[in-house]
């Protein structure tokens, strides 16, 4: 049936085009994406022993076990826990950032990008950067956070909001530029104030680029990775094991079986959160016209 | 409904002057086109009334009170942008809504304290301005749902729907195409009309500021350079920048001199001689350089060698059925002559032209000033 609509729509030349013009991003998406992951799925079935046979297929039981042990629980809700702190307070600081430098004043591109400027550093720099400011003797800030198993995700948090800051700016910024002046002054003479132009007009005309940052914010937070192998690795008392930090962990001969369960399960975690995202807010989101 | 009132006012961008002291009293219930090509201060001069650029001298009143330094939401004003400015987020409903939502309005009076309206009030309201601008059906759309003709009414609607002291209108008709300008235009004149409030309208089409205009200012570079009735400007342009600018084709414009030797009084000009109005006869001294006008429409086919002013030098000819524009050229000057009906000219050839002295005008070529 399918067949038969496409062949009224499209010519076969038509489709032997497109098919020409998908074949390369095909081609990059199932050598480095489709193949590995299925791979990893298939790696999930099998149980690693110590001794004896090296692998030993154990059809879905390990995913059984895996996805349902104490440990996995721990890893999602310490990840659950980074992005729960990282996201929400990045989008709205990226947001004040964007209002507060998007004017037209002299020396303004200084100001925009100082703002920028985090997306130009590596993780590795960001974390350094964070690893000093909380350092209890040499610090800025003293505290003992990073040693702290109650401060710790806090802390990584920290650099987390801070990494993606400059990022979370500029697409708002660019958002913002989109909204057409005619519109504010508009509003401005239908009375609303600053922060009821800001609320009611402007946010809603940039929803496209604030679901799109949501989304994007919460993926990276759910595979943060490098700020905490650095500023923590994973401790104290494993409090900053995020499942990409246990997945990192499991990467060794003996347990692969169940470093690949943990991938898929992330894997389907990211995929509903991000499937949740889409249903509930993409019908307030307006697209333009 | 109130008068809206420029003293003095000048307004200044870093070093560029977008409306240098402009005088200009707009009458309770006029509808006032600002006239001028792009660049001539007129937007300027219209979103200073509404207050979302500041003056940096000179006094703005609505009514007899000075708005200088009034919010935008408080001066009573409501204004349609050239884009319309609809919220393409909300309904039409809501769009129309929005200026009753946050702002106060005298509804129990002039004496009486503002208010916001009630559900029902708004209701109403909207409900008033949507019959007016034939919107019922349209209601419960969004502005991209909508066409160009439609979304300009609903942008007309939400400034109506507050029943403001004055309509401020910034070149409203300019993203419609040329059909639908021209129905709008006619609509827009039948609106003033029936809810009798002053309108000041911003414009850079002649053809909009003519056939709706109570009165027009005619600004350039900032200034003011002419304030009066279509007819006025029409026929009695005060410099040689009204006169080039309002008419199309434009005036033609030759310089000339005043003589009274050798026959009639006239200016001679090289290739022939125009008369000159005869109140103007007994003032001009012999041998005065002035610039002579003429509009196309003015200049017509002599009908015997006597009555020729000038011999134009024919160019080309186009033919547009109801009229015939003849190009050419009047002692190396480029003129233009708009004839009725079909005529017999070829390029090469010469024409011998007439024009009435009354339809003459004259202007004094250092300041461009018209000579009365």
């Amino acid at each position: 049936m399918i067949a038969a609509w496409w062949h009224r729509r499209y010519s076969t030349r038509e489709t032997l085009l497109a098919l020409l013009f998908l074949a390369p991003s095909i081609a990059v998406f199932v050598a480095f994406f489709y193949r590995p992951f299925l791979n990893l799925v298939y790696w999930g079935t099998f149980e690693s022993r110590r001794r004896g046979a090296f692998f030993e297929s154990v059809g879905l039981r390990q995913y059984r076990e895996q996805l349902t042990s104490d440990d996995f629980r721990q890893g999602l809700w310490h990840s659950i826990q980074f992005v729960l702190y990282t996201v929400p307070t990045g989008l709205v600081l990226g947001i004040l950032l964007a209002v507060a430098a998007h004017r037209r004043l002299k020396g303004i591109k200084i100001f925009q990008a100082i703002f920028a400027s985090t997306i130009a550093s590596s993780v590795a720099v960001a974390s350094v950067v964070f690893f000093f400011f909380l350092n209890p003797t040499v610090g800025i800030f003293r505290v003992d956070w990073l040693n702290n198993p109650d401060m710790a995700m806090f802390a990584v948090a920290l650099s987390g909001i801070w990494r993606h800051l400059g990022l979370s700016f500029i697409i708002v910024l660019a958002g913002l530029q989109s909204v057409p002046d005619e519109v504010l002054e508009a509003a401005t003479l239908d009375g609303y104030g600053p922060v009821r132009r800001l609320l009611r007009i402007t946010l809603p005309l940039i929803s496209p680029v604030l679901l799109f940052l949501l989304v994007v914010l919460v993926i990276f937070g759910f595979q943060a990775f490098a700020e905490i192998e650095i500023l923590t690795g994973g401790g104290p008392a494993a409090s900053t094991e995020t499942l990409v930090f246990k997945i990192f962990r499991l990467n060794t001969p003996d347990s692969i079986g169940i470093g690949a369960v943990y991938s898929v399960g992330l894997f389907l975690v990211t995929l509903v959160v991000t499937g949740l995202q889409f249903a509930i807010l993409e019908r307030r989101v307006h697209y333009g016209d | 409904m109130a008068s809206v009132t420029f003293e003095n006012v000048s307004k200044r961008f870093d070093d560029v002057v977008a409306v240098d002291d402009l005088d200009l009293a707009i009458a309770d219930g006029e509808l006032m086109v600002l006239l001028g090509p792009s660049g001539c201060g007129k937007t300027t001069a219209l979103r200073m009334i509404a207050g979302l650029e500041a003056a940096t001298s000179g006094k703005i009143l609505i009514g007899d009170q000075v708005v200088n330094h009034v919010d935008p939401a408080r001066r009573d004003v409501s204004m349609v942008f050239q884009s319309y400015a609809l919220y393409p987020h909300m309904t039409v409903q809501r769009n129309i809504e929005s200026p009753l939502l946050i702002r106060r309005y005298p509804v129990d009076g002039p004496d009486r304290p503002v208010r916001k309206l009630s559900k029902a009030e708004r209701n109403e309201r909207v409900a008033e301005a949507a019959r007016v601008l034939d919107l019922e059906p349209l209601l419960q759309r969004k502005p991209a749902a909508l066409s160009g003709g439609q979304r300009q009414r609903v942008a007309l609607a939400r400034a109506f729907v507050g029943r403001p002291k004055a309509f401020l209108m910034d070149e409203p008709l300019s993203n419609l195409d040329a059909k639908l300008r021209a129905q709008t235009r006619v609509e827009l004149v039948d609106l003033h009309r029936r809810i009798e409030t002053t309108v000041v309208y911003v414009t850079h089409d002649q053809v909009e500021a003519m056939t709706m205009a109570t009165r027009i200012a005619i600004m350039s570079n900032g200034r003011l350079q002419q304030l009066g009735t279509p007819r006025d400007v029409y026929d009695t342009p005060a410099n040689l920048f009204v006169a080039q600018f309002i008419g199309t084709p434009a005036m033609n414009c030759l310089p000339g001199t005043f003589t009274s030797v050798g026959g009639a009084a006239g200016i001679e000009v090289e290739g022939g001689r125009f008369p000159v109005p005869s109140k103007l006869q007994a003032r001009l001294e012999e041998g005065r350089p002035v610039t002579v006008g003429a509009r196309p429409e003015h200049l017509r086919v002599a009908e015997a060698p006597s009555g020729t002013a000038v011999e134009l030098q024919v160019r080309a000819a186009e033919w547009l059925g109801h009229e015939c524009l003849v190009f050419g050229s009047v002692g190396g000057e480029p003129v233009v002559v708009r004839l009725i009906g079909r005529v017999g000219v070829e390029p090469g050839g010469s024409l011998p032209l007439a024009v009435a002295p009354d339809d003459v005008h004259l202007f004094d070529p250092d300041s461009g000033r018209r000579l009365d």
